[in-house]
């Protein structure tokens, strides 16, 4: 495990990433300095999710490497990936709640399993977590199938957030949600990490989303960062993709592969 | 495409398959002895895949036990040994069809559920979501799962010998028109630890097979509802065939050590 002279908090450098013969990710570099709200832009198949579970280690690179507080995260094994995973939050796009438990049993799973808290002090956590989050605790006495979808994400935001990271990962947190919603979470998602020098990373093609909770905004294109800059700057970035991007159009640089 | 580039691609996957299947196969193995063990979930598991699969092993045991008397009779018949009828069904029973029928029961039912559910948790992400939680999920998912099979197979399966030779005792009695005390003697005479042990044995063995391959399947699951569909349905298949063949493997190796 190399340390680098680096301040980062998060660094990819030159992370290659392919399934059979389809390149996803082709060398990509990206930092995200700490407290920093960096927000990676992308269409759909882009590799954006890819990219988070490179860093998480769910998925390994060919190549390339991931330094996370200066130390090489990608060949991580043991006790040293537990203690390396302990650092992370995520919030899964569907919210990915454990559906054979309860409610406040899901908020508190990384605090028990993870982390072999008592039950009752995690019980208390879960529940002071999911007030943060606006749920009461009725919602967790009960069962992840009876909530709704935004319900749901507010769940997954205050698992995501129980055992207070240092980095949070958003997975296209407002997706499937009703533009209502999808401000609530934005909200929630500013109010509970702000002020907090939690370091977060999200991915999402909602730019409504992406101005208001991005510190920096990078946009992802055939598995390079082709942009990054602060989330004012992105009316006028002078790139044809990013403009094409945040404008809608089906015209420009940017090609719909539509045969597979 | 080309002939010879079709070929290497076939044995690549292939090989990338068999690889990938014994990382899963020694990281599961291996988590037995590498802590956290969730006991808990264990003890779960034992409910779900053994106790909840008593009547359906129960009832196949007893049908089974019965038809063998009722075949073997008619074998025996022809050459006037209609008294060995007991023996046979009793060994019969305990170290062939007691572990297979039984193992091939719990494959339809518990290598089915197990891949229906952890595919069903691959897809929605609840896999991935257990390592941001720092909990691996082969040791909270996979673990409990085959160590609950290998305790509860054994169980089911000394269940079902009992089952089976009393659906034997209960065909010759009733049909065959044996005498109830004679048949039972006839059956404790020939009783011996041998054919127990080795029935119980298999048992483990396809208890691990089972648990392993619906976990396999369900884990590498992809591609929504149809990927759980088909991880499902090899999960069964594969468990099946390998229960089969690793039976005709165990009952060679027990004949050679004269087991």
């Amino acid at each position: 495990m190399a340390r680098v002279s680096s301040t980062a908090k998060v660094e990819l450098r030159g992370v290659k990433k392919r399934f059979g013969r389809k390149v996803v990710l082709d060398g990509l570099d990206l930092t995200i300095e700490p407290g920093q709200s960096l927000v990676v832009i992308g269409g759909s198949g882009t590799g954006k999710s890819v990219m988070i579970k490179c860093v998480l280690g769910i998925l390994r690179p060919e190549a390339g490497e991931i330094y996370v507080d200066g130390m090489e995260a990608t060949r991580l094994r043991g006790r040293g990936r537990d203690a390396f995973l302990r650092k992370f939050g995520m919030l899964f796009q569907g919210a990915a709640l454990f559906d054979s438990l309860f409610v406040w049993e899901n908020v508190a799973f990384g605090l028990i399993q993870g982390r072999g808290m008592q039950r009752s002090k995690a019980r208390d956590i879960a529940m002071e977590k999911l007030a943060k989050v606006g749920l009461s605790a009725e919602v967790g006495e009960l069962c992840p199938a009876e909530l709704s979808g935004g319900m749901q994400k507010r769940v997954g935001l205050a698992r995501a957030i129980a055992a207070d990271p240092e980095i949070i990962f958003f997975d296209e947190p407002t997706t499937g949600l009703d533009p209502i919603m999808a401000d609530v979470i934005n909200n929630l998602i500013v109010d509970t990490v702000r002020g907090t020098g939690t370091t977060t990373l999200s991915i999402t093609h909602d730019l409504v989303s992406a101005r208001k909770i991005a510190d920096r905004i990078a946009m992802l294109y055939k598995g390079k960062i082709i942009w990054e800059g602060p989330t004012a700057e992105i009316d006028h970035s002078g790139n044809p993709y990013v403009d094409q991007f945040i404008h809608g159009r089906a015209e420009g640089p940017i090609k719909m592969e539509v045969k597979a | 495409m080309n002939f010879f580039a079709s070929i290497g691609r076939t044995t690549l996957d292939l090989l990338r398959e068999i690889g990938r299947f014994n990382i899963f196969a020694i990281e599961s193995v291996s988590g037995i002895v590498r802590p956290p063990i969730f006991w808990p979930l264990i003890l779960k598991q034992i409910m779900r895949i053994g106790f909840y699969s008593l009547p359906v092993v129960g009832l196949t045991a007893f049908f089974t036990g019965g038809v063998l008397a009722l075949q073997i009779y008619i074998g025996a018949a022809r050459y006037g040994a209609e008294q060995f009828v007991p023996v046979v069904v009793l060994v019969g029973i305990l170290r062939e069809l007691g572990p297979v029928i039984a193992g091939l029961m719990v494959a339809g039912r518990v290598a089915a559920a197990i891949a229906a559910e952890l595919g069903t948790m691959r897809v929605t992400e609840q896999i991935d979501a257990l390592t941001t939680l720092a909990t691996d999920p082969i040791k909270y998912l996979v673990v409990p799962r085959w160590v609950a099979a290998v305790i509860s197979l054994p169980i089911l399966v000394f269940i079902a010998d009992v089952i089976g030779v009393f659906g034997g005792y209960v065909a010759s009695t009733q049909s065959l028109g044996f005498t109830g005390s004679i048949y039972l003697n006839n059956t404790m005479n020939a009783l011996n630890n041998h054919d127990i042990a080795s029935g119980l044995i298999k048992a483990a063995f396809f208890g691990f097979i089972i648990a392993l391959m619906g976990c396999y399947y369900g884990f590498h699951s992809k591609g929504g509802a149809q990927g759980v569909g088909s991880a499902t349905t090899s999960a069964v298949v594969t468990s099946s065939i390998l229960i089969l063949a690793t039976n005709y493997i165990l009952t060679n190796i027990f004949n050679f050590f004269s087991f």
